[in-house]
């Protein structure tokens, strides 16, 4: 086990070896990699051949990418880029996982798609045991994307702007689908800024603390004509609407599916009745449509809703309802009932010849944090989680955790000691966004120049007001791993 | 509950069991193929999620040639093994297992099925002596947090917790047994308190112990003011609401209250276990204003 | 390791200079390479766990107890869990977690054979006198008891013997000289694994070569392996340790192992109460033991041998400890062994206070860096043994047989004593009889004959019974005289031949007190692991105590019976297995009503 990580964290401490790339460095280190896989001559030439497009044009793009220049950029030594690139390529079966220090950069779908082309160049794709592995934050974030909350995505991941897709669902809908993608997140709110986007709906989340830049985003709420919000909590978002729709809490109170990071469909179920006023989300929903005008929705359960989607979202078509009960969830894709479910995906690229789409490799460039530091803001902050604490703590701050330890500014020693600052002592951080008050703790596996926080505690440390919302145009992404700061030791009045 | 494998074994042992022959597939333990029998079998330190320690030896069988009783739990068949479930020796070991166990811990909390293999071999604890003329676990309950009780006078030393926290599920180590004999127990280093070690509150020990020496915090103060009571309780499965995981869940609920979490042990994403916000994370669901 | 967490406490410079002396030749489970390049992973940490017990050696030596910074000092180099070394440390009676009154601790044995000899008088002098005392359990020197072992802080070990309570606070002041040894039938022509015992300078290798020394490792390169095995299976060799396992057959099973390296490990845990015929050869005649561990290693395909010997051997550790450096010195050990191009390497690793680690997949654990808790078995450890890898384990008498067997071949060996019972044996005389001691004979020599050679009973009173086997073994009557001292009569009767422990016992010997001694030694010594043992001997030794306070209860002998089965059937180890047997001779022979 390889870690890559800016912090040797506690999954970093599992690691054989771990190599402290600088922050945003992670298209370098995987362009490095390919180059000495290619070097060496360890790429999978059979899968190259067979499942690949545009392994000529990617054999130029990353030339310049030699161990040394690789080892400049990302700040670990050569032999240490040498010896990943050799094991990750002759193991006979290899994983990249990865989380959020992948996707909340500005470049985060260059990111990933670095990362797709070494599991392309290796072969490490599309059989037991190797692959790609996002790991999801939330347990529901792929069931969201499975349903279509997306822009330009239908149910199952089909194409918005297919006509023929559309009409399917328009068929079953009895509704005419808008044929234009709609906004992600970031373009939202910079519509709302603009006093495009009017009125908002938000349904269980909580952008004013947890957006990066939030004073840019609460500001954006504020200048709304119309916010409706639709939680469980009463969140500093909520406490902003004109309309607050109190829900029953989903993994508690209601029946439905959720989907995890290994596309597995599961069941949630109700244990206990939701408390005054919340309402199931279902029932939300379906009486605003009413009151919008459509009296055709009537109250359906949620299990009427998945056999509606199975009928639409070729994925999901083999999963019936009795199926998810019985068989403790199922892997999509499913496409009949015989179907067993799909532990891993793209098995098709190993027949020969490579079924359907074959896989590109991707000319991806090096790209910098957006934030440059300089000597005003000289130290690199990245924020992250903590075990116990879960986002902006809405759900996790009402239990007694004891190991939770409030919010700090983690700084290396070195650091520390040239701030001249000992754990425990307050300091105010500033980015080129705004300042706020924390207390230090002094973290000896931090490398130097680089600070860390989490931002579970936004009314102890409003951590978002540092973040840069700089952000990745095709995902939406906002660059919360990367803001230049400054430190500066508060002494006591 | 399916679990993903690449390849399973599908090789056939035939052996004996209480002179009727029996067929499983090679690999399988003693216990699997009772199970598979239908022979009832007590155990205690064994459990499906975790590596057998065969360290109770409540479920000793009698194997033909073998001189000493061996541990169902543990033992994989091997062709035409005759086995007794049922000799004289097997039951009085298991009888004396468990009437040792009674007469050196507080048994009045654990899973049922404890009482019931009690009555079933005949156990009499009393015979050993009456508790303050001999030694048992007596001790103080710990109490040092929010969260876990820690009530060793309960505990049979199966060795359950020590697995869980480690290298078969949660790979913290905070606990492990420490001394040795009749003093051995489960300990922090130096016995510091449980939120000065490793712990990181996964509560996957509460999941696994078998005679109520961990338990939630909440089962605990309801059981001392008298208000816990499983009959009245109800268990629904559900997935957890934090991270992609997607542990299942069960929820313990009584008065529409949410009273103890735990995890089907039999289910292949994380077989049983969970992390500190599934176990102990559903507080939002009753706030507390 | 990312869970593990450290306290406050921090080591003392001794503390770890002990610690990074006791693992530097494997080195750190962490290395920071850079500031953005670390090794660690479970496989390093895998690979030095085995180092914990000699870094908790370093550290019982260098302050006198495991403190809790030195315990984490420990930990944070070896990427041990706090709490698992907690554990490892609490498990042995060597190591405190309490920190020493003074620069000592005075082990004294109260077990059954010292304590005939005055033992509790000398435990009571030394500890009016306010010496930090600890009763021991046996220490090995029952021939020359009562015997203290004093562990010491920065300083070496050592044991006193013969102690005499009026003189042992003079003992202590530093005048004493290591006991030499007193071989009862010392230049017979009879004796074979005895032969050099205080003939040889146990620290010249010089004199153990003009004394034949290293004479059956040219043979063994020259014969090579398969022949080795052969004739120790022709000779008829079967363990000494207490189970009787033929030799050969054990290390064809390993050689016959392939694709994992495989190990060698002589079990020299000797702590059986009434034992000391290993500690004899080991600090007498060392290099025999090296030699042997040698050829037994090459023969089977290892180039890892492990000596495990027991913590309260210091003259032994440091005698085997010499000669392991100058046989490596001289091309005896290391690679290219005499420039066979063999190569193979000893390891002496020491206990800490454990009876329970002389069983052999305890001994594994141990080494290994784990609590010394015996594993079930099968799997046995001719496949998976130390680090779960293919392994013979002999004890220390058994292997000094072996340059014998190699020199004048199996047949030969095959041809002295029984059928059943080839070669010579040692056997440990005690108790009352005239000339305790070591004694070796020709297998065949009965009871009476053994003790007759002596000097027979000796004392007060009249012999009363008579301890084979140890505390694991079977109290037998005087009638027993003419029963030959094989493997195979023994287990006809129904007695244990053991260790070769023979310790006689007088009718005006407090006999209850030593069978109550042999139950505590069990409760103490029980692992904790398995419920059998761990409750049962605790049960046992409390019904013992009612019986001796009320003689009438039949159900405490229902009681009793039950007890005995299921730590004889349902224990995990022999230790359980075995719990019961000396204290049911004892209660058959009507030992315990013998109060005087």
């Amino acid at each position: 086990m390889w870690a890559v990580d800016p912090r040797r964290t506690d999954s970093a401490k599992f690691a054989d070896v771990w190599l402290g790339i600088n922050v945003g460095s992670d298209i370098a280190l995987a362009n490095g990699l390919a180059r000495e896989i290619i070097d060496a001559g360890l790429e999978n030439k059979d899968f190259i051949n067979n499942a690949t497009t545009g392994f000529d044009d990617f054999i130029t793009h990353i030339e310049p990418w030699t161990l040394e220049r690789t080892s400049e950029i990302t700040g670990v030594p050569t032999e240490a880029i040498r010896d990943l690139a050799h094991g990750y390529a002759t193991a006979e079966k290899a994983q990249i996982m990865w989380t959020l220090g992948i996707t909340e950069h500005h470049t985060a779908v260059d990111n990933v798609l670095a990362l797709c082309n070494l599991a392309i160049l290796t072969g490490h794709v599309g059989r037991w045991g190797s692959g790609l592995v996002p790991l999801r934050g939330q347990n529901n974030v792929q069931g969201g994307g499975d349903m279509g909350a997306l822009p330009n995505k239908l149910a199952g991941f089909q194409d918005l702007i297919d006509e023929n897709i559309r009409s399917k669902f328009e068929n079953v809908w009895g509704s005419k689908i808008p044929p234009d993608p709609g906004w992600h997140l970031t373009d939202m709110f910079n519509a709302m800024s603009r006093s495009e986007l009017k009125a908002l709906y938000v349904i269980g989340e909580n952008p004013a603390d947890s957006d990066a830049d939030v004073n840019h985003a609460r500001e954006a709420l504020e200048g709304l004509e119309v916010l409706v919000v639709q939680d469980v909590f009463l969140t500093r978002t909520a406490e902003m609407a004109d309309v607050v729709l109190p829900a029953a809490l989903g993994w508690a109170e209601s029946d439905g599916t959720v989907t995890n990071s290994e596309r597995r469909v599961q069941r949630t179920r109700a244990a206990i009745k939701p408390p005054g006023e919340a309402r199931q989300e279902i029932d939300i929903i379906s009486d605003l449509a009413k009151y919008l005008g459509d009296d055709s929705w009537g109250r359906p359960t949620a299990r009427d809703l998945w056999e509606e989607l199975r009928t639409v979202s070729p994925m999901h078509a083999g999963m019936s309802w009795e199926r998810i009960e019985n068989e403790g969830g199922i892997q999509w894709p499913c496409p009949d009932e015989n179907h067993p479910g799909s532990p891993f995906l793209h098995e098709r690229l190993w027949k020969q010849p490579a079924e359907g789409r074959l896989a590109p490799f991707s000319c991806v460039d090096d790209q910098p944090p957006v934030e440059s530091l300089d000597d005003n803001y000289p130290l690199r902050l990245t924020t992250g989680r903590a075990l116990d604490s879960y986002n902006t703590g809405v759900q996790t701050s009402e239990y007694g955790s004891p190991i939770r330890s409030g919010e700090t500014l983690d700084l290396s020693s070195n650091d520390a000691e040239k701030l001249g600052i000992r754990s425990g002592e307050r300091v105010l951080v500033s980015s080129r966004r705004g300042s706020i008050e924390m207390t230090v703790k002094i973290d000896s596996s931090l490398p130097v120049g680089l600070a860390f926080t989490t931002f579970h505690f936004p009314e102890l440390a409003d951590v978002n007001q540092l973040t840069n919302s700089a952000y990745d145009p095709k995902s939406g992404t906002a660059e919360f791993k990367a803001a230049a700061i400054r430190v500066e030791k508060l002494v006591d009045a | 509950m399916s679990k993903i494998t690449e390849s399973q074994s599908e090789t056939i042992v035939e052996i004996t069991i209480n002179n009727k022959k029996i067929s499983a597939s090679e690999g399988s333990t003693i216990l699997d193929a009772c199970n598979q029998a239908d022979i009832k079998t007590p155990t205690l330190c064994w459990a499906e999620n975790l590596t057998p320690v065969n360290v109770c030896r409540v479920c000793v069988v009698e194997v033909e040639g073998s001189r000493a009783l061996v541990p169902s739990c543990s033992r994989q068949i091997e062709e035409g093994m005759v086995i007794s479930t049922d000799s004289e020796r097997v039951n009085t070991s298991r009888r004396m297992v468990l009437e040792l166990l009674a007469s050196s811990v507080e048994l009045d909390r654990a899973d049922e099925e404890i009482l019931e293999w009690m009555t079933h071999y005949g156990s009499k604890p009393e015979r050993m002596g009456t508790s303050d003329a001999i030694k048992t676990s007596k001790q103080p309950v710990k109490i040092q947090d929010d969260l876990y009780v820690r009530d060793y006078e309960r505990c049979i030393l199966c060795y359950k917790c020590v697995e869980a926290c480690g290298d078969d599920a949660q790979h913290t180590f905070a606990i492990a047994t420490a001394g040795r004999g009749f003093e051995a127990h489960i300990s922090t280093e130096f016995d510091v308190e449980l939120p000065d070690s490793a712990c990181v509150y996964c509560g996957n020990c509460i999941g696994v112990c078998p005679t109520g020496a961990l338990v939630f915090k909440t089962e605990h103060d309801m059981r001392e003011d008298n208000s816990w009571d499983p009959d009245n309780q109800k268990i629904t499965q559900t997935i957890c609401g934090f991270c992609g995981v997607g542990c299942n869940l069960e929820l313990h609920t009584q008065d529409e209250k949410i009273v103890k979490v735990t995890s089907p042990s039999d289910h292949s994403v994380t077989d049983g276990h969970l992390c500190i916000k599934g176990r102990f994370g559903w507080q939002h669901a009753h706030p507390k204003n | 390791m990312p869970d593990i967490k450290f306290g406050d406490s921090l080591p003392t410079d001794d503390e770890k200079k002990s610690v990074d002396e006791a693992i530097e030749s494997y080195g750190p489970a962490t290395i920071e390479v850079t500031e953005r390049l670390v090794y660690a992973g479970q496989l390093r940490t895998q690979e030095r766990r085995h180092l914990l017990l000699p870094a908790l050696h370093a550290l019982q030596h260098a302050s006198g107890w495991i403190s809790p910074g030195g315990l984490d000092y420990a930990c944070r180099v070896l990427e041990v869990p706090p709490a698992e070394a907690y554990g490892v440390a609490t498990f042995y009676h060597l190591f405190s977690s309490e920190p020493p009154s003074g620069d000592q601790i005075l082990h004294v044995c109260d077990d059954i054979a010292c304590s005939i000899s005055g033992a509790n008088e000398v435990l009571d002098t030394l500890k009016k006198e306010g010496y930090e005392t600890k009763p021991s359990p046996c220490l090995g020197q029952c021939e020359r008891g009562p015997a203290v072992f004093i562990q010491k802080v920065a300083a070496q070990d050592t044991v006193l013997c013969n102690v005499d309570p009026l003189e042992a606070s003079e003992l202590l002041d530093g005048n004493y000289e290591e006991a030499s040894i007193k071989l009862p039938q010392a230049g017979s022509d009879e004796l074979r694994l005895l032969s050099r015992v205080g003939v040889v300078d146990p620290e010249s290798l010089e004199d153990y070569q003009l004394h034949g020394g290293y004479k059956a490792l040219e043979k063994a390169l020259e014969i090579g392996d398969e022949q080795i095995i052969e004739e120790v299976s022709t000779s008829g060799l079967r363990g000494r340790g207490g189970a009787a396992f033929p030799t050969g057959v054990k290390w064809k099973a390993v050689a016959d192992q392939h694709g994992k390296p495989h190990h060698l490990v002589c079990n020299a845990d000797e702590s059986e109460p009434g034992t000391f015929k290993d500690r004899v050869l080991m600090e007498n005649d060392p290099f025999a033991l090296v030699e042997s561990i040698t050829i037994a290693g090459l023969a089977i395909g290892a180039e890892k041998g492990w000596i495990y010997i027991r913590g309260e051997y210091p003259v032994a550790k440091r005698r085997l400890s010499k000669a392991i450096e100058t046989a490596r010195d001289a091309g005896f050990l290391g690679n290219n062994i005499l420039n066979s191009g063999r190569n193979f390497e000893i390891e002496l690793r020491s206990g800490a206070g454990a009876y329970i680690c002389g069983e052999e997949t305890a001994l594994f654990n141990s080494i290994e860096g784990f609590r010394g808790e015996p594993r079930n078995k099968p799997p046995f450890p001719t496949t998976h043994g130390l680090f779960n890898e293919p392994t013979v384990v002999n004890n220390v008498e058994t292997l000094a047989n072996i340059p014998r067997i190699i020199l004048n071949g199996g047949k030969a060996f095959a041809s002295e004593g029984t059928d059943q019972s080839s070669g010579t044996r040692l056997f440990c005389l005690s108790g009352r009889v005239a000339f305790p001691g070591i004694y070796e004979f020709e297998f065949g020599a009965t009871l009476g004959e053994i003790i007759d050679a002596a000097g027979g009973f000796s004392g007060s009173g009249n012999l009363r019974a008579i301890l084979l086997g140890g505390a694991a073994g079977n109290f037998v009557s005087p009638e027993s005289v003419n029963l030959p001292l094989t493997f195979e009569d023994t287990r006809e009767a129904g007695v244990a031949l053991g260790s070769g422990v023979i310790m006689a016992f007088s009718d005006k010997d407090e006999l209850t007190k030593t069978v109550h001694r042999i139950a505590e030694f069990f409760r103490d010594e029980s692992c904790g692991q398995c419920v059998p043992c761990r409750v049962g001997t605790v049960r046992q030794e409390e019904l013992l105590l009612r019986i001796a306070d009320d003689t009438t209860v039949e159900a405490e002998h229902e009681l009793f019976d039950d007890l005995a089965a299921v730590m004889s059937d349902a224990s995990i180890c022999g230790l359980g297995h075995t719990a019961s047997s000396a204290i049911r001779s004892a209660l058959n022979l009507g030992l315990l009503e013998n109060r005087s």
